[in-house]
């Protein structure tokens, strides 16, 4: 606890360091006057940056720019897809109460659509996950086809961002599809890792969000076929295809389009390389601790497992003991979700996936991305045996009770 | 040293985690989650554990540079200060949960976690001195006697106090309050918190009254005659005299005041004020903070928080501590600790089991 370097940065899924060129755009934008509704020169400006920025999204991810809503970030785009998606089917049809989710969503979705269950009047259906944490395809078509026409959305991420779980969206979307019925995908973690090609996976509404891929914190997009109507969530001037109002953040969307027109275009380079440091990683982990048990996939393709994640459960083990152990060797990962008091409750996803409750809390996520190094793996793996072993002692202080 | 500062969001705690990182120690911060349900406990500046107060702590921590957790302490604070609360006032008694809370949460469940993962001591902003004595570590009283907090610190063993730091017991509130001011520290102003952190609007009767429901039971005088009902025992407190609703006046026209709980029968016994006089407390689950008592030691006795000092000589007696008291002592209740002192360095202390009246003339 004496040394707090090297700096060891392990959580690229919660945030990952903006990329040069991002910082460019944006800093570039950050002294021009102008808003991008106005009529006048300085607006026109403004306009036609925030269009450029469209149009580069829209071409690196398989859209079209009428179909680029941006949006405060990943969250917002998740409530707006899923409320959105919701009261505008309802509207239609009131039969269409349905809503199905999977239960290892981000809280962004998870939340959202439990909101809608409890205060507007969804059934909501949480489908199952087997024990990698994959969405059943099979029990997603038997949902649908109970009762098509009682279906209002469905919601299945890209990617896990817990456990790197790539689920199978593809085939969810075609089912929906067979009915008329829209599919949300939360691909906030996926965009910069795996291929993600708007068009060609059948959604028709997805969430990206820019500090994920090198971009600032504060910005993203619902991509959201043109056909498909949203009721908005956030009512004013309209700005965006009259889904989304407020005044549009000039620069942040700047820099965003930036960052990701970057990591898409190096993708298949940067999946590479990241799963070579994650399997280097898993190595390391496993070697120093034989009983670390790895969650999620472990097929180590890019159709099976985000190529920077490395999920593991270390058996006898609190997460917060882990954490505030590498943390005080300069090592910075992550236990998963946090409630606002900052206590930490068992993950969701480890639940669904058959873990224990015991087994949940002593789990710990390490996340790779455009930084991430060789030496930061050897420096886990050098520290990850003698922290496992000092958490351990402390994890069974706190289940035997008190000793003195 | 590596040191485990408990922070609770309050301005002491604050201080006391920065004295330790400007002595130079390696200093973590940890905020304790102590109710289930993290909006129930008082709201505002005057709880313990709300999410404001976390928050209070997590900027403290941030002032600081001093890393900052949250450990989640919900079911053992539930199941061994609260439970134990109800619990006792259940059995007739009156607990200090303050007490309890040191002794198997803060010094024993945070303390085996901390130095199982590799800490040397927790730090507290309790108001109380450790000094190097010749015989160990001792336990003082704070300098500022207003604040002092060694009688709710009596329980701590001498092991425990070997990993304790309290770097407030030589100052007074008010510096500490001027200290957090020129440090920085958004809490300077923030008020003491009081009373009772689980009991969320301050209404102990009330916290009671929902948890264990109604029990009445008879009020009787000494001789057994029934003077009226009461609706719940746990409402009274040997030594009150409010609240008993007796109708009919005592013969001698005097005031009438508790003198004893019955739990079983639920039978609240009253008397004139000078039948609560008490000569010998009888002590159960003695706890030292250094060397146990070695025969019979004249000291001075303290048997409630804030309350003062009595001459007295103790010595133990198998596992009970008998204290007998110089000069008689009224509202001595069952449940509260008796604390005993040598001057200012605390000896130990027991749970008031018994008491054998004062001779009446």
């Amino acid at each position: 606890m004496t040394t707090r370097s090297p700096h060891v940065y392990l959580d690229h899924a919660a945030t990952t360091p903006m990329l040069p060129e991002a910082v460019a755009a944006m800093t570039a934008q950050l002294t021009r006057l102008g808003n991008a509704s106005s009529l006048h020169t300085s607006g026109r400006a403004a306009r036609r940056v925030v269009e450029e920025a469209r149009e580069t999204i829209a071409k690196a991810l398989g859209a079209r720019p009428s179909e680029v809503i941006f949006t405060g970030g990943g969250t917002e785009a998740d409530n707006l897809a899923v409320k959105g998606l919701y009261w505008s089917r309802r509207a239609a049809d009131p039969r269409r109460r349905r809503v199905l989710a999977s239960a290892v969503e981000h809280h962004a979705v998870l939340d959202a659509v439990a909101w809608l269950g409890s205060v507007a009047g969804a059934d909501v259906e949480w489908l199952p996950v087997d024990k990698l944490g994959r969405v059943d395809v099979d029990a997603v078509r038997s949902s649908v086809e109970r009762d098509p026409e009682s279906v209002a959305l469905v919601t299945l991420m890209w990617v896990n961002n817990e456990v790197g779980t790539v689920q199978p969206v593809r085939e969810v979307a075609a089912i929906a599809r067979q009915h008329g019925i829209p599919t949300h995908t939360d691909a906030v973690q996926a965009v910069g890792q795996l291929p993600v090609d708007f068009a060609a996976s059948g959604v028709d509404a997805m969430t990206v969000t820019g500090h994920k891929v090198g971009g600032p914190i504060g910005v993203g997009a619902l991509v959201v076929r043109r056909e498909t109507n949203l009721v908005p969530v956030l009512h004013g001037g309209g700005q965006e295809r009259d889904v989304r109002s407020g005044t549009l953040d000039v620069p942040a969307i700047a820099g965003f389009a930036a960052a990701l027109e970057i990591a898409t275009a190096e993708q298949p380079a940067r999946a590479a390389t990241l799963a070579g440091l994650r399997d280097e990683l898993i190595r390391q982990v496993r070697a120093a601790v034989p009983e670390a048990e790895l969650n999620g996939d472990p097929d180590p393709s890019v159709e099976h497992r985000l190529p920077g994640n490395a999920h593991f459960s270390f058996p006898g083990c609190e997460g917060d003991s882990l954490l505030l152990l590498l943390d005080a060797r300069g090592i910075e990962c992550s236990t998963g979700s946090a409630c606002s008091a900052g206590v930490a409750e068992p993950s969701h996803v480890l639940i669904a996936m058959g873990r224990d409750e015991e087994r949940a809390r002593g789990s710990l996520r390490f996340s790779l991305g455009h930084t991430s190094t060789r030496a930061e793996v050897d420096a886990l793996g050098a520290a990850i045996g003698p922290v496992v072993e000092r958490a351990r002692a402390a994890g069974l202080v706190n289940v035997s009770g008190g000793t003195f | 040293m590596r040191v485990l500062a408990a922070m609770s969001g309050g301005v002491d705690s604050a201080v006391a985690a920065a004295r330790a990182v400007a002595a130079g120690h390696d200093v973590t911060g940890v905020h304790l989650a102590l109710s289930r349900n993290p909006l129930s406990y008082r709201s505002g500046a005057r709880g313990c554990c709300t999410q404001e107060d976390a928050r209070d702590a997590r900027r403290a921590a941030d002032v600081l540079g001093i890393p900052f957790y949250v450990w989640d302490l919900a079911e053992r604070f539930h199941a061994d200060v609260v439970e134990d609360f109800v619990q006792e006032y259940s059995s007739g008694r009156t607990p200090n949960p303050c007490l309890r809370c040191n002794e198997k949460i803060k010094f024993a469940a945070v303390l085996d976690r901390a130095l199982a993962l590799g800490f040397d001591a927790v730090c507290t902003g309790h108001y109380a001195r450790l000094v190097d004595g010749p015989h160990g570590r001792e336990l003082h009283r704070s300098v500022d006697a207003e604040k002092d907090q060694s009688y709710v610190l009596g329980v701590l063993t001498a092991q425990q106090l070997a990993h304790a730091m309290f770097p407030l017991g030589g100052s007074r509130k008010t510096e500490v309050r001027a200290e957090a001011a020129e440090r920085g520290l958004a809490v300077a102003d923030k008020p003491d918190s009081h009373d009772i952190c689980f009991v969320a609007d301050g209404d102990t009767a009330g916290f009671l009254a929902r948890e264990l429901g109604d029990q009445p039971g008879n009020v009787v005088d000494e001789d057994g005659t029934v003077l009226g009902q009461h609706d719940a025992s746990y409402a009274f407190t040997v030594g009150q005299r409010r609240g008993l609703r007796i109708g009919r006046p005592a013969a001698d026209g005097k005031p009438r005041y508790v003198l004893s709980i019955e739990p079983v029968s639920r039978t609240i016994t009253v008397g004139p004020r000078e039948h609560l006089a008490v000569s010998v407390i009888e002590g159960a689950k003695p706890r030292w903070c250094g060397e146990p008592l070695d025969g019979t030691q004249e000291c001075r006795a303290q048997i409630r928080a804030h309350g003062e000092t009595l001459a007295a000589r103790a010595w133990l007696d198998g596992d009970t501590l008998r204290v007998e008291l110089a000069e008689p002592a009224v509202g001595v209740a069952p449940g509260q600790a008796v604390v005993l002192y040598d001057g200012t360095r605390v000896i130990g202390s027991a749970t008031i089991a018994g008491t054998l009246a004062a001779a009446t003339a």
